[in-house]
């Protein structure tokens, strides 16, 4: 009795050196290597193919939506936590997470306008500087006391709520920019009629793709997130690669927050930002980003977080409902994700 | 090149290793080899800056070196292949062969060269495969080269191989130890870990032996024979080892001929296994011999319900079992052994009480309440029959030594009383004394009349252990043999002769085993 | 549970793992010199709250009288319930982030039923109303604990899109309006005492009686145990997963539904946008300051406890000091992470 191989081998060794794999086995392991790529290329594009879709029945149906000053609006409405979910994206992919975004998004915006009487390059910097630093602190404790991501952040989400609610007399102050900074026309100038934000928003996720893509960091970042003791036995600097990524996302927010004031012109609560770590991750999950860590995709948050604007904004617009049904549906949008990405990478580990 | 005086650590109370010295020189192959927990890994992670010494020093070119992390330990030129293979899956091949060092052109990766640079390194050692796709696509000895390719593109002195072999298939087993032959050629300094004695004796120059801990002697591979060297490694007088060796499972009646107890017919599994049908009697025991990959486990566990099957039945004693779940399976009679202990069996953090009890819960509980008075007779009923030893039922099951948490997992099962055992390398891992006592065990339990499905990787446990032995290849049965045709000669020739023919064309790779 | 895995992968970096080791048997046992450590990781909750006490008996004032512990017994309830079906889902290793909206959900049901009809209700007797809100609870719970089980979704993120929708199916179903409730029956819940304590808080001890004998001494508390110790081999061992899974997101549901009953009867009103808000984290919090680790495994009731009074003692302590509710929010972040130290650095040097 022979063994007979499943299926002929797909490539042909013939005047090749010999295949260190057996024949059968690299047939099926090709068969289920596709199958895994196509998995992963839905997981990686399913979101940016949905928000085509999505886009393009929206216009179809709602008139108002496809307008070029709606797209514009919600553009820029999306840009702010875009940015989080740039640094968060770093973060999950590392293998861990970020619950501090929305408290540390405060921390900036409260900054950035109370430093803002020192002039436009304090109310930049200051809160820059402030979010990395908190970053690096919670990166510390993740990295160098091993405490899990989930919990430090956890405390980072209420410890620096506080803190904000400290900075503004318990939540009285309603600190504003003075006077008209140059600073602000980050938030409100526009180039070729959009939105500074925007433009920014692509900018950090150009270099953000580049930087997980295309640098020795983003090799360490993946590397890290598939098996933390695998990487450091490769040599990687575990360690310093966590406390970095919760620095990027220090900074990321900070960014958001300065920005957030840049338009507004400041006087928002101490209140601000609150759940947008839900959003952030339900954005990072629904553009394809495991949440174990190791496998993600920048383009796909950008992908989704877009959709979760354009869905809140087409039931706006389309059917004139409140904004606790947008809450209903970006939920359950998130859940058909999760529990569709779910099931296509069983099937795919499954053969 | 690379020498270590002294090296002592300790865990918590016990000590792992203590006062070993070993000196590495370039262009020499030295094994080292020992029994599991003689101290190897940890030697080899004191040398790679995974543990920090307790006592003693290492020596690197002549000058004292410290190590705090493995990355220092790269930078000075000493790679390690570990027993699994540590890279990134999800990254391409030229992304693992570079992580860490990749190239770079103004900051950024310079992917072409990092693609040209890895598809050379890996046509020098004849290995193909894109560069571009991801490393988890490929099979596990793929890897494993990508592994050592990645260890050899640097400018290493010493590069250390903890069991590179232990998940390769014979071809690939040669083609690393080419590999290991050009190393020393390149006067590299290779440090071998490995269980495998031939692999020990064709490519080492020179062999340390440790044993709890200590070095038990050292010299050249010319020196010194098998026999000696098993004797070191167990300590045990050389005319010792002919019963020693020998395994418990021998010397037992034939089973009666009675109708079947397990009947699994035609298993199908895409890719996985082909047609493959087991029959078992009560009291016989069917050994499933194989290479790694065989589809070995997978038979066992598409059997126990674990692993979905496209078509096959399923028969115990008699009735045709529909549900394709553990918990249906344990219900009609069946109890399996998982393979990995630590990750499909023992919980851990609960006590050997609570671990034994598990799968049995509903026989001592009433309306849903768990009696601890019948849990306790009946696990301390099982601690004492299967001899575990441990300070008491209440000991965390992460505390036992390997042996007796088999114990305990063979306890779970067997609390349950099942017809049938399905037992996937019960001696895996485990000491030889404790090895002795399962194999004893597995004798008795077969006499008393349970059918046994019995996967081993050492082919004389299977030779001397069952009844009918059915040869597995690429999840498709080869044949069976039974009584007196069962021997490590007819087994291996099933094996190679498959191979062989599958590879008429080309004679100069076929595998004489 | 990205995190949690990625915690147990951090412990298991630090404590030696020497692949063979399992061949030693004393290597992890304990020796004398440490058992300060494992006391702290054991017992460190109580220790904390016993300092806590002993702080306030000697310097705060007005601590020892019977109104501060009545205040201490009205507020604790639902938090209590809350965190008892958080520590056994913790136990399996999951965490269930959406019981602050499952509360907000069982109060719009409850709210929506028994109101009158001039505020848009359906004007149905107090009892019914509850037992519909409570049978809300166990709706979700069921959902989640599909979702979790069946679909194999990572409960934090299965959880998650209930935290987010969850809100909103409450607004949506009492029309986004705060409804006012003038049952008699809810002052009852809210002022009735058997032997001076308020009827809530029997409730409360009775059903974390209930959760500690369920989680002790039933086969179904075993299992979630073993499961939360390792998946694979609970699998192997026959045990009902799906069932045990699917029955504790069920149970952490239903808590939480009681939970928000209770705090819809103190505030004499259903506000969907406020019952149960950050609860989850109040929860989580309590369970992990209590000794449960987040990696499952293990379910601590008692310290559960101990870990919601002291989080909630030292909430009213701080005030009593005058210290501001930012403060003391900064107080309770750096609690989390030291609670967490502290059973971390127990456990590596063990």
């Amino acid at each position: 009795m022979t063994a007979v191989p499943t299926v002929p081998p797909t490539v042909p060794p013939t005047g090749q050196p010999v295949h260190l794999i057996p024949a059968a086995e690299h047939g099926s392991s090709a068969r289920a290597a596709r199958a895994r790529a196509l998995t992963s290329l839905i997981s990686r594009n399913g979101a940016v193919a949905v928000l085509i879709l999505v886009m393009i029945v929206g216009s179809a149906t709602v008139p108002t939506f496809g307008t070029a000053d709606n797209l514009r609006n919600t553009a820029l409405a999306a840009s702010f936590l875009a940015i989080i979910a740039a640094g968060m994206t770093f973060v999950i992919i590392s293998g861990g997470i970020d619950l501090s975004v929305g408290s540390v998004y405060a921390l900036a915006v409260i900054l950035s306008a109370e430093m803002s009487k020192y002039g436009s390059v304090a109310a930049i910097v200051v809160p820059i500087l402030a979010c990395v630093l908190v970053g690096l602190v919670q990166g510390f404790v993740i990295a160098r006391l091993g405490l899990p991501p989930f919990i430090v952040t956890l405390a980072g989400l209420t410890g620096i709520r506080g803190l904000v609610f400290f900075i503004t007399n318990e939540g009285n102050d309603h600190p504003s920019v003075p006077g008209s900074q140059f600073f602000e026309t980050l938030g409100t100038g526009s180039l070729l009629t959009i939105g500074n934000p925007v433009w920014i928003t692509l900018i950090v996720f150009a270099v953000g793709w580049w930087v997980l893509n295309r640098t020795a960091f983003g090799q360490a970042v993946q590397a890290v997130g598939g098996n933390d003791t695998a990487a450091g036995l490769m040599g990687l600097p575990v360690r310093r690669v966590k406390m970095t990524v919760y620095a990027i996302s220090g900074f990321t927010v900070g960014v958001s927050g300065v920005l957030s004031t840049a338009l507004s012109g400041g006087g928002q609560e101490a209140r601000v930002g609150n759940a947008y770590e839900l959003s952030a991750i339900a954005a990072v999950v629904i553009g394809g980003t495991l949440l174990a860590g190791g496998v993600g995709s920048i383009v796909g948050t950008l992908a989704g977080i877009t959709l979760l604007y354009v869905i809140q904004n087409l039931i706006v617009q389309g059917f004139n409902l409140n904004s606790y049904v947008q809450q209903v549906v970006s939920g359950f949008f998130l859940l058909i994700v999760v529990v569709l990405q779910a099931v296509l990478s069983r099937r795919s580990a499954s053969g | 090149m690379l020498s270590v005086r002294g090296a002592t650590k300790r865990f918590g109370g016990a000590t792992a290793l203590s006062g070993v010295d070993i000196d590495l020189f370039p262009g020499e192959v030295h094994a080292l080899v020992g029994e599991n927990g003689a101290g190897k890994s940890t030697l080899i992670k004191l040398m790679t800056g995974v543990y920090q010494s307790d006592a003693g020093e290492v020596r690197h070119r002549g000058e004292v070196v410290h190590f705090p992390s493995p990355r220092e330990a790269q930078l000075a030129g000493i790679q390690t292949i570990y027993q699994e293979v540590h890279l990134a899956p999800q990254l391409s091949i030229a992304r693992n062969v570079f992580l860490g060092r990749e190239r770079t052109r103004f900051g950024a990766l310079d992917l072409r060269r990092m693609n040209r640079e890895a598809a050379e390194l890996l046509d020098r050692y004849g290995i193909v495969a894109d560069v571009r796709r991801p490393l988890g696509e490929l099979g596990l000895g793929i890897q494993q080269m990508v592994a050592v390719a990645r260890a050899v593109s640097t400018d290493a002195s010493v590069v250390i191989m903890d069991e590179p072999t232990s998940s390769l298939e014979p071809r690939e087993v040669d083609k690393l130890l080419e590999v290991v032959g050009l190393l020393r050629q390149q006067g590299v300094a290779v440090v071998y870990v490995s269980h495998k004695l031939d692999e020990v004796f064709r490519a080492c120059d020179k062999i340390t032996v440790l044993r709890d801990g200590r070095l038990v002697w050292t010299g050249a591979t010319r020196e010194t024979t098998r026999r000696q060297l098993i004797s070191r490694m167990l300590g045990r007088e050389a005319s010792d080892l002919e019963s020693g060796l020998r395994t418990q499972l021998g010397n037992r009646r034939p089973p009666a001929d009675q109708p079947p107890v397990l009947t699994a017919a035609h298993l199908q599994r895409r890719f996985v296994l082909e047609d493959i049908s087991v029959v078992v009697r009560p009291g016989e025991v069917v050994g499933l011999a194989g290479l790694l990959g065989s589809g070995r486990s997978e038979t066992v566990k598409a059997i126990f319900g674990a692993l979905p099957l496209d078509s096959g039945t399923v028969t115990v004693a008699g009735h045709p079992l529909t549900r394709a779940t553990p918990a249906s399976r344990i219900r009609a009679g069946v109890g399996m052994l998982p393979e990995d202990r630590k990750a499909e069996g023992l919980i851990p953090e609960l006590s050997i009480r609570d671990n034994i009890g598990l799968a049995a819960l509903p026989h001592f509980s009433v309306a849903g309440f768990v009696s601890r008075r019948k849990q306790g007779e009946i696990v301390e009923v099982f601690m004492k029959r299967l001899r575990i030893k441990a300070s008491g039922p209440d000991q965390k099951v992460a505390e036992l030594s390997g042996g007796n948490q088999q114990k305990v997992l063979l306890a779970r099962m067997l609390c349950l009383n099942p017809k049938v055992l399905l037992l996937d390398e019960p001696t895996r891992g485990i000491d030889v004394g404790a090895k002795a006592e399962v194999q004893t065990l597995i004798s008795e339990l077969a006499e008393k009349g349970l059918g046994v499905v019995l996967i081993s990787s050492e082919l004389e446990e299977v030779v001397e252990g069952s009844d009918s032995v059915l040869v597995l290849r690429d999840g498709a049965c080869l044949g069976s043999l039974f009584g007196d045709d069962i021997s490590e000669d007819a087994i291996m020739n099933m094996i190679a002769g498959a191979a062989e023919q599958e590879m008429v064309a080309d004679e100069t790779q076929a595998v004489a085993q | 549970m990205s995190s949690v895995s990625t915690a147990a992968t951090n412990e298991s970096a630090d404590v030696p793992p020497d692949g063979p080791s399992g061949e030693r048997p004393d290597q992890r046992r304990l020796r004398p010199g440490q058992g300060w450590a494992r006391f702290l990781r054991e017992h460190g909750v109580y220790v904390a709250l016993g300092l806590l006490v002993l702080y306030n008996v000697l310097f705060t004032a007005h601590f020892n009288n019977v109104a501060t512990i009545q205040l201490l017994f009205a507020q604790l309830p639902p938090v209590l319930l809350v965190s008892l079906g958080m520590a056994m889902v913790i136990g399996t290793g999951g965490i269930d982030l959406s019981v602050g909206a499952t509360m907000a959900i069982a109060s719009a049901v409850m709210a929506k039923l028994v109101a009158p009809a001039s505020a848009n209700g359906l004007a149905q007797p107090i009892f019914l109303a509850i037992t519909l809100g409570i049978g809300a609870g166990l709706v979700v719970g069921v959902f989640n604990g599909v979702v979790v089980a069946v679909a194999k979704v990572q409960p934090i993120v299965a959880t998650l899109s209930l935290l987010v929708a969850g809100r909103g199916i409450a607004l949506v179903i009492t029309g986004g309006a705060l409804v006012e409730l003038f049952v008699p029956f809810l002052k009852v819940i809210r002022q009735g005492q058997l032997f001076g304590i308020p009827y809530v808080m029997w409730v409360a001890a009775i059903l974390t009686v209930a959760v500690a004998v369920v989680v002790r001494r039933t086969t179904f508390g075993y299992r979630l145990v073993a499961i939360g110790g390792n998946l694979r081999a609970s699998v192997l061992a026959g045990i009902p997963v799906r069932r045990t899974l699917i029955t504790v997101y069920a149970i952490s549901g239903v808590l939480a539904a009681i939970a928000g009953e209770i705090a819809t009867a103190r505030l004499r009103a259903s506000d969907p946008s406020y019952i149960g808000l950050l609860v989850e984290l109040a929860a989580i919090t309590a369970v992990v300051v209590g000794g449960t680790p987040l990696s499952g495994g293990r379910v601590r009731i008692v310290g559960t406890v101990a870990g919601v009074v002291l989080m909630q003692m030292l909430a009213t302590t701080l005030v009593a000091h005058n210290i501001p509710n930012s403060v003391s929010q900064i107080v309770e972040g750096v609690i989390i992470v030291a609670a967490v130290y502290i059973q971390r650095v127990a456990r590596s040097s063990a």
